[in-house]
């Protein structure tokens, strides 16, 4: 090579890279495939808010920043690993509520269990004689359309169950909410309980009861909304009221905004004739009566959630499961067997927030899909019947569907 | 407006004058020993000095600026024009056998920096060095952890990359410096050499386990300023390296740093059980003979003894390290350069930021990177350096989901001054 070639190949290099610089960089991974997206068509405010909420829902807390003294995880992030289904390792326990007349040791640390401590300090243990149950973090992503739900539209699927062939009964889980969750201008309300609709066992009313409870009874901050630390009655640790929060209500905000405006799981291969076959199994065979596929929103501030159709696959109703499903721990007024149906939507993508293996069921305890469809008993068996006696070819179609969602 | 033409005319005149009294010739030009006698642990004294006539302080020192363009699955902050860091240095020797040198760091860290904190200015290194023999040397000060041979040889001119090595800045404590003391020293036999250093110094805390990054991370222990005065654990951190050196064939070095880390002790009280933090480095380099390929290649593992009932996340074991191999394409006079150097060159590296297995499914913890970045440089003269990378990097979660990728291109300069 001529040394002065480099007078031209050095700059001529510098050139080339800048110009081609995006091109030599990892394209964006294709919408279908995430969970994280925001909504199309918010306003600049609304996707700075967003921003701001998804560098809140990933903060890593730590000593100095209010994480415990016990806690279960150090972010929202550590849960719900690109806002799809949980892994086991973050799996949190709660305890002492076996039936529906209210939790019996919320002076001994319940409902839920902090089974981490910071350097220092002991986590907590479930008492003696306490029943308990393991959850897994629910997916995130779409939680903002299930929000806008209407209490009307609950309760009319709830009437539609009492004389539904089948034998499903699936009804809201009607729950006391604290003082410092609003109930929405619609809501219906019945003997001061409302209609709740978030976590396994549909016991907590909106994403703002989610969070600030998320906030404090997994990483151990507190909020003005729940000031108090978790309490661990092992370690003496008693709950005073903390006079500075640890996150401020513009934190809890975002993080809550953030939330309602993640984009709802897009279904893949729409078109594909097995993927259609295996909806119309879904449906014929009875799964759909409670993985209802299109709910409708009601008013939102954020014009992309107003007055939408969308497809989690769920009725927001808690349904008997069964035997095999019951903890003897419960929330609300849903009994220790009584599950929120899951929503379906993100399914077929599970395994990619997973570690590539799939944890369903509220306690991961199912290792696939066909296990999760044998495990529904109760109002649910007929259709798990009505499944076992599938085809293998309808059976594959069915699975590729759900594998679709 | 007549008052600031005054004073422009006042400092041009004065400026005048003092480029006048500029004697060219009593700045001396100490070039760095090119032979082949040094090993790693020399490094730190082997840099271009400028002495100045006789007084007996050299002063020498290097920068490093930077454009990049990186992006992750389609995200990218753009253009970016980067002045990561000047380094100055100032030696003398206050006897035959007693000898000082200092260096101050002004560095910006990109993370830092957007978060609103200023550029940070560090002692990292300022240590008197006495000879009682050349097999003992008693050096104290603020000195530097002489854990791998990144640490000991990490000025950025003496690189082909822009970004330091991932394991030897994120896993271990980038040149992580502490109050201390030790001895070190060294024996020559034929085409052999044999170095050993050892020292005690203050040591980690309890942020390399409880911070903002959910994970193990000893790099963190490295913003903690007080650890210049007091050892967190009231312990000290020992350090050693033990380093071997065949002119023909290359030099393998074997360094251990350890000690508690944690605060288990506060006004006499035991609040903590004592936790340890252990690192283990392999370092070696060669030159390949007639072809002049440049290998060095590093290896570490951490081992932290984690709370029993803390996050999974923060892992009791990683490991890490990465391999430069560099390949002279053309040695010659360019452009009116002699002995100018246009390299080709290739960076692997590695980095399980935690080691082991979910209690609840057994599965393997990921948390893991490897990157791969080729580059190009040219080296007008050994001290200065121009280098085109291209970083290609994974970065796949604790869970092991499907890793996000990171591209771009670093154009970047370095040179001693």
């Amino acid at each position: 090579m001529k040394p002065k070639l480099l007078l031209f190949l050095l700059p001529g290099l510098m050139a080339l890279a800048v110009y081609s610089c995006t091109k030599l960089e990892p394209a964006a991974p294709v919408a279908d495939t995430v969970m994280d997206a925001p909504l199309d068509g918010m306003t600049s405010a609304q996707y700075k808010l967003f921003n701001e909420g998804a560098g809140e829902f990933d903060e890593v807390y730590h000593t100095e920043t209010g994480l415990g003294p016990v806690f279960v995880a150090t972010s929202c992030g550590s849960c719900h690993a690109g806002d799809n289904r949980g892994h086991l390792f973050t799996i949190l326990t709660r305890f002492g509520q076996p039936d529906t007349a209210g939790n019996r040791f919320l002076a001994m640390g319940g409902p839920q269990l902090q089974n981490r401590a910071i350097q220092g300090h002991s986590p907590e243990e479930i008492p003696a004689g306490a029943t308990s149950s393991k959850f897994t973090a629910p997916i995130a992503s779409g939680v903002g359309f299930l929000e806008l739900v209407s209490d009307a539209d609950i309760i009319a699927m709830a009437e539609a169950n009492i004389t539904h062939p089948d034998g499903v009964r699936g009804h809201p889980n009607w729950n006391t909410i604290p003082d410092y969750v609003i109930p929405f201008p619609d809501a219906v309300s019945k003997g001061g309980k409302y209609i709740c609709r978030f976590g396994r066992k549909a016991s907590t009313y909106n994403l703002h009861q989610q969070t600030v409870q998320a906030f404090n009874q997994d990483i151990g901050v507190t909020t003005s909304f729940l000031p108090n630390n978790p309490f661990n009655y092992l370690s003496g640790l008693n709950p005073v009221q903390t006079a500075d929060p640890e996150i401020s209500d513009a934190s809890v905000n975002a993080t809550v905004f953030y939330l309602q405006g993640l984009q709802a799981p897009i279904q893949r291969d729409q078109n594909d004739a097995q993927v259609v076959s295996g909806k119309n199994i879904f449906i014929n065979i009875g799964c759909e009566s409670c993985h209802r596929q299109t709910l409708k929103t009601g008013f939102s501030p954020i014009e992309p959630l107003s007055y939408q159709e969308f497809h989690p696959y769920t009725d927001l109703l808690v349904h008997d499961m069964g035997v095999g499903l019951n903890d003897h721990y419960t929330e609300g007024t849903a009994k220790p067997s009584e599950w929120r149906t899951t929503p379906l939507w993100g399914l077929g993508l599970a395994g990619d927030a997973q570690g590539g293996n799939l944890f369903l069921m509220h306690d991961g305890r199912a290792l696939s899909i066909e296990d999760a469809i044998l495990m529904h008993g109760g109002e649910a068996e007929v259709s798990a019947t009505r499944f076992m006696d599938l085809s293998q070819p309808d059976k594959d179609a069915l699975l590729k569907f759900l594998k679709s969602l | 407006m007549k008052i600031k033409l005054k004073l422009i005319i006042l400092l041009l005149s004065v400026a005048r004058i003092s480029s006048a009294q500029i004697d060219s010739s009593l700045l001396k030009r100490v070039e760095k020993d090119t032979t082949n006698t040094t090993m790693s642990m020399d490094e730190l004294y082997n840099r271009p000095f400028l002495k100045i006539n006789k007084l007996p302080v050299s002063l020498g020192g290097y920068l490093e600026f930077n454009y990049q363009h990186l992006g992750t699955d389609g995200v990218s902050d753009g253009h970016e024009f980067q002045f990561r860091r000047l380094s100055l240095f100032i030696a003398s020797s206050v006897s035959k056998r007693i000898k000082f040198l200092s260096e101050i760091e002004f560095e910006h860290d990109k993370d830092e920096e957007l978060e609103g904190n200023p550029m940070e200015i560090e002692i990292e290194f300022a240590a008197i060095d006495f000879e009682f023999h050349p097999l003992l040397n008693l050096r104290g000060g603020i000195i530097l952890n002489p854990i791998g041979s990144f640490n000991q040889n990490h000025d950025g001119p003496k690189w082909e990359f822009t970004d330091r090595p991932i394991a030897m800045t994120q896993m271990l404590p980038a040149t992580f410096s502490n109050t201390g003391f030790g001895l070190y020293g060294k024996h020559y036999s034929n085409d052999w050499m044999f170095g050993y250093e050892f020292y005690l110094t203050g040591g980690l805390d309890n942020t390399i386990i409880d911070n903002d990054l959910n994970k193990t991370y000893l790099p963190h222990a490295n913003e903690n300023s007080a650890r210049f005065v007091t050892s967190n654990s009231g312990e000290p951190l020992l350090t050693g390296k033990l380093a071997v050196r065949n002119t023909k064939i290359g030099e393998l070095g074997i360094s251990w740093m350890g000690g508690v880390y944690n605060k288990w002790r506060e006004d006499g009280a035991i609040i903590d059980e004592k936790r340890r933090s252990d690192v283990i480095d392999i370092d070696f380099n060669t030159t390949l003979p007639k072809i002049d390929t440049k290998i060095i290649a590093e290896w570490a593992w951490v081992f932290v003894q984690v709370p029993d009932d803390y996050f999974e996340q923060f892992g009791t074991k990683q490991q890490g390290g990465f391999m430069d191999i560099v390949q002279p394409v053309l040695k010659t006079k360019i452009l009116g350069w002699e002995d100018a150097t246009l390299n080709i060159a290739m960076r692997l590296e590695y980095v399980d930021w935690n080691i082991g297995e979910f209690e609840d499914t057994g599965d393997n913890i990921a948390d893991d990177v490897w990157s791969i970045m080729p580059a190009i440089s040219f080296r007008p003269t050994a001290q200065t350096v121009l280098r085109l990378n291209y970083r290609y990097l994974k970065q796949q979660d604790i869970i092991g989901n499907p890793p996000a990728t990171t591209g771009g291109i670093i154009f970047g300069v370095s040179s001693y001054f």
